[in-house]
């Protein structure tokens, strides 16, 4: 009871609990540090950073363009809307392709299926076809591929017009 | 200090007198000639890691079938061919590929070596699985050797990821897709998934910084891990009194253990079977070459895309199941009741014994034919004309694809532990043992499924047509 008298802690109790506290901090500090540095490291100009696409007009409407080093599928609805859909499949990660005639996305891997707008047609992949923010300046169409949003379905606000 | 001084001259007589005899008996023990010599350090090194006499019973070939044995030989097969090939490799794409076409082209041997690590790595997986085999079939595992069991479990996990991490060196198509379906695989582990696959990836695909998180992996990080539990491992085997001790009904009726020296009756055991081994992976490695495909592209996805085959039954489960259930739960549960079992399923009797009893080798068997038939007809009842999905279409696929697939076995097995309980009279460990021998058996066909009747788009094909 007497150690809860904050003016009878003694000079060694106050020690062993300073060096337990400044041990804890020095550990943490370590943990975080390994964590940040083994932090993602991206380059410039390449997947991962804004990719400049095109200009809008080099894309017809109801078109679906592979930007191969943006990892992408650049897809222009027929009302004019652009997509910037993530080549990833949402169930194993495999690339998935554009089948022109079957006008859907499929997975080589474990033959889902999605549609243009990539919301699944077919499983085992359980949600929508990631998405990249798309920006469109002095009709230039520039992609940040720094990170996927994912969704669960293709929902209007999702289509950025020019 | 006239005391304290003669303390020590009385000491350094005591040792100089011990000293004498001591050299008097060496001298006449150390062998006089350079081959006896070499012949007492090599035996003096050997008793450092085995006791002096090891009982008879444990040297039969057909109790240990060897595989904790193998599984050393192969771990240094692949530290030192690893450390060979690290003299020709560079982790970064597409320089990894490059040194691989020069290690096949132009380096002396490059290929041998890299087939020599490619199979012992493979074969590994394998050996590994079959002495934990061993050891459940024997109970081995049980009281006092517990311990030893979940650091063998342990060591089996780090095996996988090894084996994972190296996957990916390479650098060519198989590794690259093979590790995209498998960090997409742990992508799926509930919370910490995402931000676990991307550390690991470095980033949101695999990439050069996937290639050097997972070499450091897996040419230091894993190996120095192994190493520190293969020694705990060893030393553990002679704290909890040497190997467990098969019970024929000889020794059971007389009650006596003959012990036999280890040099030379477990030592030469070990350098024949060592040697064969040795002289297999020779040939093996001459003969049949490490697969190496096209350089990885990571806009072209090979149809169909595997995992490394050792995952290819997790693969298939993830056909019929939701991802949470089989990347999570499932490997959750399977840990528990590994790392659990020997605190509850440890009756000391049977220890020793193959499939505990005449009627659990019946069970086991029953097991294994059973799980033989079903799988593959669940397989493709659940392909073919089983679908949660289609049926409540208004549900979500967690509930249609995890719940209550996950639900419905769950009832299954339980009514036939009631069943085998009741008819055959079955005991805890005879009942655990048909579990157990269902669930492996059913993995392999799965395994064996997604590896040769997997096809185009992953549907179901007869290899020989494929």
């Amino acid at each position: 009871m007497e150690n809860s008298n904050p003016a009878s802690l003694s000079r060694r109790s106050f020690l062993h609990l300073a060096y337990a506290a400044l041990g804890s901090l020095a550990f943490l500090e370590s943990g975080l540090i390994l964590f940040q540095y083994l932090q993602p490291r991206l380059g410039e100009g390449e997947f991962g950073s804004k990719i400049k696409a095109g200009l809008v007009n080099d894309f017809p409407p109801n078109s679906v363009t592979h930007i191969s080093n943006g990892r992408f599928f650049l897809v222009r609805l027929a009302e004019g809307g652009f997509l910037a859909v993530y080549q990833r499949c949402t169930h194993l990660g495999c690339t998935v392709s554009w089948e022109m005639a079957q006008n859907k996305f499929i997975c080589p891997c474990h033959s889902s299926h999605f549609d243009q707008q990539g919301d699944v047609e077919n499983p085992p992949a359980a949600r929508a076809l990631d998405l990249f923010a798309i920006e469109i300046i002095n009709q230039e169409i520039w992609v940040d591929t720094a990170k996927p949003l994912s969704r669960q379905s293709f929902a209007p606000s999702q289509i950025t017009y020019p | 200090m006239s005391e304290s001084e003669m303390a020590p001259t009385n000491d350094s007589h005591r040792n100089r007198f011990f000293s004498k005899i001591s050299l008097l008996v060496a001298r006449w023990m150390i062998p006089t000639d350079d081959r006896g010599r070499i012949r007492m350090v090599v035996d003096s090194l050997i008793l450092h890691l085995h006791p002096s006499k090891v009982p008879q019973s444990t040297l039969k070939w057909t109790y240990t079938w060897g595989l904790g044995g193998l599984s050393t030989l192969l771990m240094l097969i692949l530290g030192v061919s690893g450390l060979i090939l690290l003299n020709n490799y560079t982790p970064s794409a597409p320089q990894a590929y490059l040194d691989l076409l020069e290690l096949r082209a132009n380096v002396w041997f490059g290929e041998w070596v890299r087939n020599l690590h490619h199979w012992s790595a493979n074969l590994l997986i394998l050996v590994a699985v079959l002495h934990l085999v061993r050891v459940f079939l024997t109970g081995a595992y049980r009281p006092p050797r517990q311990l030893n069991w979940v650091i063998g479990w342990l060591m089996l996990l780090l095996i996988a990821a090894a084996n994972f991490t190296g996957y990916l060196l390479p650098w060519d198509q198989l590794a690259y897709w093979a590790v995209t379906v498998g960090s997409s695989l742990i992508a799926y582990l509930p919370l910490v998934g995402e931000g676990l696959a991307r550390l690991a990836l470095g980033g949101t695909e695999v990439s050069t910084n996937t290639l050097q998180n997972f070499y450091a992996l897996h040419i230091s990080f894993i190996p120095l891990l192994i190493f520190a539990l293969m020694s705990y491992h060893f030393w553990r085997v002679r704290k909890d009194g040497g190997l467990s001790i098969p019970k024929t009904s000889a020794a059971q009726e007389d009650g006596r253990m003959e012990r036999v020296t280890t040099i030379p009756h477990l030592v030469q055991r070990e350098l024949v079977f060592a040697l064969v081994w040795v002289a297999l992976l020779i040939f093996i490695a001459k003969l049949l070459p490490a697969p190496l495909e096209d350089i990885a592209n990571p806009n072209l996805s090979p149809n169909p895309a595997k995992a490394p085959w050792y995952f290819m039954g997790f693969q298939e489960l993830l056909l019929h199941f939701h991802p949470t259930l089989i990347v999570g739960l499932l490997p959750f549960l399977l840990s528990i009741l590994v790392v659990s079992l020997p605190y509850w399923d440890n009756r000391f009797e049977s220890v020793g014994v193959y499939f505990r009893s005449p009627k659990g080798k019946r069970l086991t068997q029953l097991a294994i034919g059973t799980a033989l038939v079903v799988t593959p007809l669940w397989v493709i009842a659940d392909e073919k004309w089983f679908s949660w999905v289609d049926w409540l279409p208004f549900l979500p696929q967690w509930i249609t694809m995890g719940g209550l697939p996950f639900i419905s076995i769950l009832v299954f097995f339980l009514l036939a532990d009631r069943a085998i309980e009741r008819w055959f009279r079955a005991s805890l460990e005879e009942r655990v043992l048909f579990h157990a021998a269902f669930l492996l058996t059913a993995f392999v066909v799965l395994t064996v499924i997604g590896i040769f009747f997997r096809g185009h788009g992953m549907a179901l094909v007869l290899p020989w047509q494929g």
